[in-house]
């Protein structure tokens, strides 16, 4: 063990995770290969709505290399609970069975109507076409607003009704504010006369004019595509009853309890483990009816079987993103201060609810207010069934929808007084506060100082240049207009004390937890309840145990995502990892030190009292030569025949931490973009991003976790979008029709932080993982609006793709434009709407 | 069934494949070599990328049989004498890899393009690797660390 007098906490320290992916010795779910074990294959619908009439696997097992072929009726007993939803947002919400295997109807394209397992994956896969499948096409629903019309084709018909759950909430009196105002839908914005209600008493106040913006706003459909694919092995556990299920999560633990209450096998007989994970990004905070199919076959067929989706069924049986539409109000006086906020919300569940489909929308629901003060907030979220896939968390989860909608009002409100984006934002923040304070839905924000993030973003930026160049382009007409697009946000984190998440729908349980054991070689593991998939939790816990316990991050192995191997754990998302789980592994530590105390002091023939523990070592105060390493304490606290008396053998702590708030991280975001006015293109000029997150543990894994999560918020703002057809056909069904955003499409960032520490945990952190997802996309199409208003234009949707940015100045224009396919579950109803400026 | 002959990290192998096996399953499954992934089926991602004869070439959109009589190098035969390619190193020093999946086919097409293009500038980079696909790092480290490998290795 090497001594280590500095610290490593906010130290850029390399990867302790990346040689053995630079070197191809990762331990992918898909590198699994077992005694005996089979291949597990899916028969999907290609309907997004039918009967199944006809159903016979009986051919595809005469097929060579097939073991066993199954239907929905065939293996129905073996899953009593079904996929489980974890979620309840009312006591209304109707949560259908989501059975593993349909047995009647079929209600997406994709879901499962029969399984075959063969030796290998090409035989399982050509016995697919052996199984003798009739199917009665019905009526499909494929956008929210005709799910909810009289009449519509119902998801499920037990319900007598496709809306799943109607959730409301309201603080002070948004109905006096906006009542007065013409229907919701109408979009742009309307300056008021006198008789306005603000939230000052003064006659003053009574004589400033009100402004009310109103918009509609549609978050298409995502699909989180991490690059590794699901996959699962699952087999019976050698030497003991139960199973073990290697799978491609972000939630082992989660799983662990979700596959026992699903197949009745009892939780303590189920082993769970998160391999090396290739990636998430929500998509795997999940769990899936493969993976619990993959257990139920490993016990029927008594012998491991692997699941490995391809990228077709990735996108069609794999979570996705986003999918609401959004009526947003806003109530401002003439001074531009915000007097209140309605929001509307429809929210697409697809045909079943997953893990946490409906909460998705709520735990947002609090954040429209953004990082603006005022008092009056009322929200109403519709989840609506529909027979697409079904939806659930991807990065970001309900924070970005919120922070877009309220920044793009922000900016509306800003043109319609003739305001400078930055200065209407300015008006509205808080002060700096560094104790929680509540915002205008009741959630208590832990710290902000969102005024030197945006100065610095402006002086970063050269603020006063750009609108400098971008006048001068604007006189002289060049073909390439520049926009500036402002987006300052606040995301919650640190998910988070149980007693919220009660509140929230989803029971609690947001504590997490490590235990800290030092060896009898002085080495040390850290068993985290967190489970990485390419965060660098192994470096990041390494760097926090290290300075507590003085050795080196190289000391330190990180052990996680086994739950046979850690203690029970709450999983990685949301960013909470650190807030929550690091904040863990610096409790534990620090119970290794206070023990370790105690038996310096016996080792020691000194008071308790007088031990220091600094650099490693433990000493006698004032007597710096009489000391001990915490090597050696922890060799006596293995050997146990000379401890204080009564006290256990070893050095082991475990904390399970239950944090007292969420973290609110925040920052402000530049997006400088050049709008091509004859082509429709978009180019990203510059993206200044000033994010604070609190202390920074390790700034080079911080700085990364900004650039992904800032390339998946352009990506929802430029390129990406699901397209179905009316009959609820996924149309972008592989890469080649889903634009993920390669290497040229997307720009370098300039980032910078601020450094407010959050009152909700001892280091102050406050997470990072989806800062960039959450700031980016109204950053993004603020900055083309920015470029594009001089033509009258305020709105163009998501992704904001030449086509549609061409579109939008050929109509501006008075110019015919031809139509163009739109996705018809959000696209067409979004084009059916009348924008602002867009028409 | 066809019998191949192929050279894998400087290893020959024989097999007796079906010829429609890919070139990425008989890697994985016939050969072991477990560094090279499926990430989209469809040749848009990049992460089952190999040197075919040096050459990048996705080894998800070519049949086994046609890497008859050729050499094949995946991302476990980069190192010299146990010594990480300067590209390896180069993208651990940058941060250039957060999950790591498509790590070794973003490494391999680097190493490829540079071959090519021994001092390329920023832009000739991300045009280049625009068949592989990150969902972690946003490209900005990637670009940085093949630009860091270039000064290294021109």
């Amino acid at each position: 063990m090497t001594q280590a007098p500095e610290r490593y906490m906010g130290n850029g320290i390399p990867r302790k995770e990346d040689p053995n992916l630079v070197t191809g010795k990762a331990n992918w779910t898909d590198n699994i290969k077992l005694p005996g074990m089979v291949h597990m294959t899916m028969l999907r619908s290609p309907f997004a709505r039918a009967k199944v009439t006809k159903l016979d696997v009986s051919a595809a097992l005469e097929r060579p290399g097939v073991v066993a072929a199954f239907t929905g009726a065939d293996l129905a007993e073996e899953w009593p609970g079904g996929v489980p939803c974890a979620a309840v947002v009312t006591e209304e919400q109707k949560t259908p069975f989501f059975p593993p295997i349909v047995t009647d109807e079929v209600r997406h394209v994709g879901d499962v109507v029969a399984v075959v397992v063969a030796s290998d994956r090409y035989a399982a896969q050509d016995a697919l076409e052996f199984i003798e499948v009739d199917y009665e096409p019905l009526p499909a629903v494929v956008n929210m607003e005709d799910a909810l019309k009289e009449g519509s084709p119902l998801v499920h018909e037990d319900f007598g009704t496709n809306e799943c759950f109607t959730y409301t909430a309201n603080v002070g009196n948004t109905d006096e504010l906006f009542d007065r105002t013409d229907d919701p839908g109408d979009a742009g914005a309307e300056i008021r006369g006198p008789e306005v209600q603000g939230q000052g008493d003064t006659d003053e106040a009574f004589r400033r004019a009100n402004v009310v913006i109103k918009e509609r706003y549609i978050q298409q459909r995502l699909l989180p595509t991490a690059i590794e694919p699901r996959a699962s092995v699952a087999y019976p556990d050698p030497g003991h009853d139960g199973y073990v299920i290697y799978t491609s999560t972000q939630v082992p633990h989660l799983a662990k309890i979700v596959i026992s209450l699903a197949t009745g096998i009892p939780e303590n007989q189920i082993r769970v483990v998160a391999p090396d994970v290739g990636g998430g990004f929500g998509s795997k905070l999940n769990i899936y009816r493969e993976e619990i199919l993959a257990v139920v076959l490993a016990k029927r067929l008594g012998t491991p079987v692997k699941f490995v989706e391809d990228r077709s069924e990735n996108y069609q049986a794999t979570i996705h993103g986003r999918g609401q539409i959004q009526d947003v109000e806003l109530a401002a006086d003439s001074d531009g201060k915000i007097l209140g906020m309605r929001v509307k919300l429809l929210d697409d569940m697809g045909a079943y609810l997953q893990l946490l489909t409906p909460v998705i929308a709520i735990s947002g629901a609090a954040m429209f207010p953004g990082v603006y003060t005022f008092d009056a907030f009322s929200i109403e979220i519709k989840g609506v069934f529909t027979n697409l896939t079904p939806t659930d968390a991807y990065r970001g989860a309900g924070r970005p929808e919120a922070c877009y909608a309220i920044e793009r009002a922000m900016d509306s409100l800003a043109r319609e007084l003739d305001m400078d984006p930055a200065e209407i934002r300015r008006r509205n923040f808080y002060e700096p506060f560094d104790e929680p304070t509540a915002n205008p839905a009741g959630l208590m924000y832990d710290s902000f100082n969102l005024q030197a993030a945006l100065d610095r973003a402006v002086e970063l930026a050269d603020y006063q240049s750009l609108r400098e160049e971008q006048r001068r382009r604007r006189e002289a007409n060049d073909p390439v207009q520049l926009g500036i697009g402002f987006s300052t946000y606040t995301e919650i984190c640190g998910l988070g004390p149980s007693h919220a998440l009660a509140g929230l729908g989803i029971g609690g349980g947001g504590w997490e937890v490590a235990s800290v054991r030092m060896l009898v070689t002085g080495k040390v593991e850290v068993a985290t309840g967190t489970s990485p998939h390419g965060q660098g939790h192994e470096t990041s816990w390494s760097q926090i145990a290290a300075d507590v316990l003085g050795v080196t991050p190289d000391d330190v192995e990180v052990l996680h995502g086994d739950t046979g191997t850690v203690p029970f754990g709450r999983d990685t998302y949301g960013s909470r990892s650190l807030a929550v789980g690091g904040i863990a592994v610096y409790h534990a530590a620090n119970k290794v030190i206070e023990k370790g105390k105690k038996i310096a002091a016996h080792m020691l023939e000194a008071a308790e009292e007088d031990i220091e523990f600094e650099g490693g070592k433990f000493s006698v105060a004032g007597s710096p030569d009489q000391n001990v390493g915490i090597g050696d304490v922890a060799g006596a606290a293995y050997l146990g025949n000379d401890l204080p008396e009564g006290m256990e053998p070893t050095l082991n702590e475990t904390m399970t931490f239950d944090p007292p708030n969420f973290t609110f991280p925040f920052g402000a975001h530049i997006c400088v973009t050049e709008v091509d006015t004859e082509t429709g293109a978009v180019k990203i000029r510059d993206y200044i991003a000033v994010d604070d997150c609190g202390p920074v543990i390790n700034p080079t894994i911080v700085d990364g976790q900004l650039h992904g999560g800032l390339a998946q918020g352009i990506a929802q703002a430029l390129y990406e979008g699901v397209i179905y057809d009316e009959e609820g056909n996924l149309l972008t069904a592989s890469m080649v029709n889903y634009m993920i955003p390669g290497a040229p499409e997307l720009p370098n960032y300039t980032l910078d932080r601020t450094v407010t520490p959050s009152p909700s945990n001892p280091l102050g952190v406050k997470g990072v993982g989806e800062a960039g997802t959450i700031g980016a996309p109204p950053a993004v199409i603020n900055s083309v609006v920015d470029a594009l208003s001089p033509m009258g234009i305020r709105h163009i949707d998501m992704p904001a793709s030449p086509m549609r940015v061409w579109k939008a100045i050929q109509n501006a224009q008075g110019l015919q434009s031809g139509d163009r396919q739109e996705d018809a579950s959000l696209g067409a109803s979004a084009a059916g709407i009348k924008q602002g400026g867009d028409a | 069934m066809r019998r191949i002959q192929v050279n894998v990290n400087g290893v020959t192998y024989e097999h007796e494949v079906e010829p429609r096996l890919l070139l990425v399953h008989y890697l994985r499954e016939g050969l072991n070599l477990t560094g090279t992934m499926v990430g989209c089926n469809t040749s848009n991602c990049g992460a089952c990328t190999v040197l075919l004869n040096g050459e990048s070439v996705k080894s998800c959109t070519l049949f086994a049989v046609q890497a008859d009589g050729h050499e094949i190098t995946t991302v476990q035969g980069l190192q010299t004498n146990g010594d990480w390619h300067p590209m390896q190193t180069a993208f651990h020093e940058n941060h250039a890899l957060q999950c790591g999946y498509c790590t070794p086919g973003m490494i391999l097409a680097s190493v490829s393009y540079l071959k090519e293009n021994p001092n390329p500038n920023e832009e000739d980079i991300r045009e280049a690797l625009e068949g592989n696909y990150c969902r972690c790092t946003g490209y900005e480290n990637i670009v940085k660390a093949v630009q860091q490998a270039a000064g290294q290795t021109s």
